[in-house]
């Protein structure tokens, strides 16, 4: 099975207390630590464990900047056998269908059966994976927690619904999935794997190599903008209990007793 | 007039909490607006939600189909491109099933996509300017979309007060000739329901929930002891079922148990949307995070900024020696 995960390089929410610029506009993005979505990395992993089963390959593609190689090569340590960087200033700004549409446009020059996404990024929209499939007309599922290979042209596949039920589908190849966490447990990366691939040619292909016009992408051709980013005016918010943990502890202890937690 | 369509998901004959949120979100977008409601299905559950929706709204379109009867969202998707006018705003809710249909029927209509809006601030000419957040909810933003040729937004369910079922007097059209011929890819089996584990947290009237920030299986420990304390039951986020930490039924959220309980002690955990759907009934809630930026800040009633490594063995002897 041929398979193509796209990832995407995101601030790391657990690492980073996230500020906005001195304009307002923007995070300050200065001192902000990167890595791979966390979404991302499960559908490489369950990549590579297919391929493992049935055989193939795994191809890892984003569409970033230079900087993105970087997570390309991670899930190469991982076990993907193949990365391609997507990157050209025409992508700028594009919304989830410019990128869906870059993504495309890289899809087409290859022969993937199965196509996975992470179920949502740091923009939580949840979004590329459900456009690709629609521009490609395959068809797709989005939160998947399950594949079972049936044979070469279908695959069984589970998705999460609410309530922790899980929805089973047959789906016919080829298809795009969109993963979500708990599928699996996405294997560990040390160094020794990232020095391993840290020489391995990865092709980059802008807009002329991938026959896109520069002028449906990208800011150019978005329909959905970002504005600005800022922090609302939320009301109170919680009443902070401050002071020595000693004086903290006693001021809670009294408001659960109040409330029955105690 | 800017013309909107509400899709209503529904279960058993009855509509879901968002048919009523829907009034409320298509109002901030133009007051003006023309809203129609959208179901499809077959059979008696059907014609329920239609009527059930004709009290609410003054327009119902209803698809009808026998392979509609489960809500397929590819076979959605086709009927409501086939039916709905292309420049129509339609509006989706962003959980398991909108997440499923919405971005394809953005591009299958050729329309605008905007994901999980929280809020809308209006319409100028033909910008739409809505409010969405990013990151698991530690920043907000405007996001503006040009629905010219039709925009697909799914909101977030809850996020728009519910209007009362009313009396609207609506009537439901039945467009179910104008959809051509349905046939899907991907065919629904089963639904295999989630297991039960050995403790119901959903009967707890305290709940001490752990995070991402319990950072270390062998960390669970001092959250139970804390729970034994206090007579609580542990709960957790969705990481912590995803690393098997702890099993599935322990999960509180959307994806997860909903619980309703006193006292909610939110450990290291930062306040995502998802995580929050499942906590209902508006408990106490006590958030102990090392981040004092941590979204879940803005929902507690009562914020401590530790480490929860530190902070929960003490208030643990605090307790017993009380
Ligand atoms: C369709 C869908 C359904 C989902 N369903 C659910 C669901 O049902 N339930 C659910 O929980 N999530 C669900 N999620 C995931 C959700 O989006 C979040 O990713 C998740 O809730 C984050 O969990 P967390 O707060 O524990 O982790 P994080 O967001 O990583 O937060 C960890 C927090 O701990 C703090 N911290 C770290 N170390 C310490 C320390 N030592 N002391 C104190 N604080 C510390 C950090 O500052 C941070 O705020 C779902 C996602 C999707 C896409
Ligand atoms: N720039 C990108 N390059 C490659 N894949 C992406 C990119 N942005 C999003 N994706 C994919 O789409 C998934 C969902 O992201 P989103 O739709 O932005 O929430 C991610 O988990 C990735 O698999």
């Amino acid at each position: 099975m041929e398979i193509l995960v796209c990832v995407k390089r995101v601030p790391d929410t657990a690492e980073n207390e996230f500020e906005l610029n001195s304009a307002g506009n923007d995070l300050d993005r200065d001192d902000l630590v990167y890595s791979v979505n966390e979404w991302d990395n499960y559908a490489v992993e369950e990549a590579i464990q297919i391929v493992d089963n049935v055989g193939g390959s795994v191809t890892v593609v984003t569409v970033g900047d230079d900087e993105s190689e970087e997570v390309l090569r991670r899930e190469m340590a991982m076990g993907a056998n193949n990365g391609v960087l997507l990157s050209d200033d025409a992508f700028e700004g594009s919304d989830g269908k410019g990128i869906a549409a870059i993504l495309k446009a890289e899809i087409e020059k290859g022969k993937y059966d199965l196509i996975l996404t992470g179920a949502q990024a740091d923009e939580g929209a949840g979004q590329v994976g459900g456009m690709l499939a629609a521009m490609l007309d395959y068809p797709y599922a989005s939160l998947v927690n399950k594949i079972e290979v049936v044979d070469d042209a279908t695959i069984k596949v589970g998705r999460e619904i609410e309530g922790g039920n899980q929805e089973m589908n047959q789906i016919q190849l080829p298809c795009v999935l969109s993963i979500q966490t708990g599928i699996n447990e996405p294997r560990y990366v040390g160094i020794r794997g990232i020095r391993k691939v840290a020489s391995v040619d990865i092709p980059v292909k802008g807009a002329g190599d991938l026959g896109i016009d520069a002028a449906t992408v990208g800011g150019a051709g978005a329909k959905t903008k970002r504005v600005d980013y800022f922090v609302p005016d939320l009301g109170e918010g919680a009443e902070m209990l401050e002071g020595s943990t000693d004086e903290i502890i006693e001021k809670l202890i009294e408001k659960l007793k109040a409330k029955g937690g105690l | 007039m800017t013309q909107i369509f509400a899709y209503i998901p529904f279960k058993n004959g009855s509509a879901e909490d968002v048919a009523l949120e829907y009034p409320a979100a298509a109002g901030k977008i133009d007051p003006n607006a023309d809203l129609t409601a959208v179901v499809t299905g077959a059979g008696p559950d059907l014609d329920a939600v239609a009527e059930e929706m004709a009290k609410t709204y003054k327009a119902v379109i209803k698809i009808s189909h026998a392979d509609l009867d489960y809500p397929n969202a590819e076979l959605v998707r086709k009927a409501m491109t086939d039916v709905l006018p292309h420049d129509a705003v339609i509006l989706v809710p962003h959980d398991t099933f909108g997440m499923d249909l919405a971005p394809g029927l953005s591009v299958k209509m050729d329309a605008a996509y905007a994901a999980d809006i929280v809020d809308f601030e209006g319409l100028e000419g033909t910008t739409l300017k809505m409010i969405r957040q990013e990151l698991g909810g530690a920043v907000y933003t405007h996001v503006t979309s040009d629905i010219s040729s039709g925009a697909v937004i799914t909101i977030r369910p809850g996020s728009f007060a519910p209007i009362e079922a009313g009396s609207a007097g609506g009537t439901a059209i039945d467009k179910s000739e104008e959809v051509k011929e349905l046939s899907a890819k991907r065919k629904f089996l089963e639904i295999v329901e989630a297991e039960v584990g050995d403790v119901d947290i959903t009967k707890s009237d305290v709940l001490v929930s752990i995070g991402r920030g319990i950072e270390d299986e062998e960390n669970i420990e001092i959250a139970q002891e804390l729970a034994e304390a206090m007579g609580a039951v542990v709960s957790c986020s969705r990481p912590i079922v995803d690393a098997k930490w702890l099993e599935k039924s322990r999960q509180v959220g959307t994806s997860g148990q909903t619980v309703k309980p006193k006292v909610y002690m939110a450990m290291g955990i930062s306040g995502s949307f998802q995580h929050l759907g499942g906590v209902k009934g508006n408990p106490f809630i006590v958030a102990v995070n090392k981040n004092p930026k941590a979204p879940i800040f803005q929902v507690a009633d009562v914020g401590i900024v530790e480490d929860i490594l530190e902070f929960m063995p003490e208030l643990t002897e605090a307790i017993k020696s009380q």
